[in-house]
């Protein structure tokens, strides 16, 4: 594989219509820390693109300057065809309603029911459901689509690792998004569970037509989700490519990522 | 050595100017629509039930001991009847607000240090951002305000139990009844003893309501940041409390003096 062929995938001509993430030349540090160097990727129209990188390679701050939590030092970002840099508080609270966020360690709100952690995105999203005014389906059809219906009741502490995360993903597409943004959505799960996720993920992108941005360094959780893959390495995208092609790379670095 | 020092003494600065700007931060977002009342209301009773039962039996104690502990001296200069005059003021003006704002920062701040700094370690607080709920007014303005209108009526509660505790060691060992102690408590007072007090009492829940969500929103590193933060809450909080307390009374003995 022609690795640098394949590094600078935002240059190519892609439709603006047919892309849903645009970042260009990304730069963040954090005091002598420079995470990001440079960063590029493009995130097309329903696709499943995966960034594998080591821990500490920068990937969870890229995540978050998609969604405004962080700020990048310099660079654009295009989400959905707005330039996140530049919007105000209201017009990216706006934009949020179409991202949904699987957070790491599942990021459940501890003082409230399932129900309730379910509820709490749309509190601030009424103008998506004009003339609904019970909320319960709502819940209830997004508890069913990750199998847990039966837990609306239920307090965070009373969910197993592998629900708290099936529950979080019910969250994270309650608003139904048009993009999903998975922050290492199988770390800390057993193989099982963690296989149990990845299936949801793929039928809930089949059901809803999202893109997908999947943080990982699960190479197992790559192999199976990902259509493309960018692997970061010194805070630029270093490799660009489908797993196959990835795997059968010669390059040293690409292949520390792969190692058994 | 020196060069220690100078960096301690800069750490300071750099809080000082850190919470400073976190309270301006508080005053513009708790002024600025949508205002979050249901949150309010329940962080309210949160505060206020949560510390009822500490604020009642540290006042009954004080209220007893104080009583007690001051009983042989006023009998030694024959002006025992002045107890509930003595007492009175004294819990009224200040021993009550201050141990009851001293027991909240134990309770208050370090629960509200706890709370936040585990939501921000666990990303709660960076998925409220991400459902488009701002986690500043959310979290933050409703602790400080339920604090800020709780603690005056804490201290209050806990003035009337304190009193309660030194009108049974008088009816137990003077043979006081509770009907002459009280009223003779009331005549007392005045409102030069009550109002200020009061007024003392909210910026003490609003400290205390102040410091625990600083420590707690800003928490890092990790698990462990949970446990600094809630620890370091209760510290300046208390240590705020006797400035404020200091303030209070200084700018209280000047409007006396006018």
């Amino acid at each position: 594989m022609d690795i640098k062929e394949n590094i600078a995938p935002h240059k190519k001509d892609i439709s603006s219509e047919d892309v849903v993430v645009r970042i260009q030349d990304m730069y963040k540090s954090f005091g002598d820390n420079h995470v990001l160097n440079g960063f590029n990727m493009v995130l097309r129209k329903g696709e499943n693109l995966v960034v594998m990188g080591k821990s500490g390679s920068g990937k969870s701050v890229m995540i978050k300057c998609l969604v405004g939590l962080m700020s990048p030092d310099s660079g654009t970002i295009e989400v959905l065809g707005k330039d996140i840099t530049g919007l105000n508080q209201v017009d990216l609270d706006i934009l949020r309603a179409d991202i949904g966020f699987l957070f790491q360690g599942s990021a459940l709100y501890d003082s409230m029911t399932v129900r309730e952690n379910l509820e709490f995105p749309m509190r601030r999203h009424r103008k998506k459901f004009e003339g609904v005014t019970d909320t319960l389906p709502l819940v209830q059809e997004a508890l069913e689509n990750v199998g847990l219906a039966h837990t609306m009741d239920l307090m965070p502490e009373e969910l197993s690792g592998g629900m708290k995360r099936r529950v979080a993903l019910a969250r994270a597409i309650i608003l139904k998004p048009k993009l999903i943004l998975y922050d290492e959505p199988t770390s800390g799960l057993d193989p099982i569970t963690a296989k149990e996720i990845i299936e949801l993920m793929r039928s809930i992108q089949k059901k809803y037509g999202t893109s997908a941005l999947i943080i990982t360094h699960d190479v197992d959780c790559a192999r199976v989700i990902s259509e493309r893959m960018i692997l970061l390495v010194d805070g630029i995208n270093y490799a660009e490519g489908t797993y196959e092609e990835l795997v059968a790379s010669s390059d040293p670095k690409i292949n520390a990522f792969f190692k058994k | 050595m020196a060069l220690k020092v100078i960096n301690k003494t800069k750490d300071f600065f750099m809080e000082i100017g850190d919470l400073s700007y976190f309270a301006v931060r508080f005053f513009r977002q708790a002024v600025t629509p949508p205002f979050e009342f249901k949150e309010l209301l329940k962080q309210s009773y949160q505060v206020g039930n949560r510390s009822l039962l500490l604020v009642a039996t540290t006042g009954f104690i004080i209220g007893l001991v104080l009583t007690l502990q001051t009983r042989p001296t006023l009998i030694e200069f024959g002006a025992v009847s002045w107890m509930p005059n003595m007492v009175g003021i004294s819990i009224v003006r200040e021993v009550g607000p201050v141990i009851t704002a001293l027991i909240c920062s134990g309770k208050i701040a370090s629960g509200f240090g706890a709370e936040l700094g585990s939501m921000r370690v666990t990303e709660q607080i960076d998925a409220m951002e991400v459902s488009g709920t701002n986690p500043f007014k959310y979290l933050v303005v409703t602790r400080i305000l339920a604090a800020t209108l709780m603690l005056p009526l804490l201290v209050i509660f806990g003035d009337l139990i304190a009193l309660f505790g030194s009108s049974l060691v008088e009816f137990m060992k003077g043979n006081v009844s509770f009907r002459l102690y009280f009223n003779t408590v009331f005549d007392a007072l005045s409102y030069g003893d009550l109002i200020p007090a009061t007024i003392k009492s909210f910026f003490f829940g609003f400290v205390i309501g102040l410091t625990g969500c600083y420590k707690g929103y800003k928490t890092g590193r990790g698990t462990a940041g949970v446990g600094i933060a809630a620890n370091t809450a209760v510290v300046m909080a208390s240590l705020l409390l006797f400035v404020v307390d200091f303030v209070a009374v200084f700018v209280s003995d000047i409007f006396y003096e006018l």
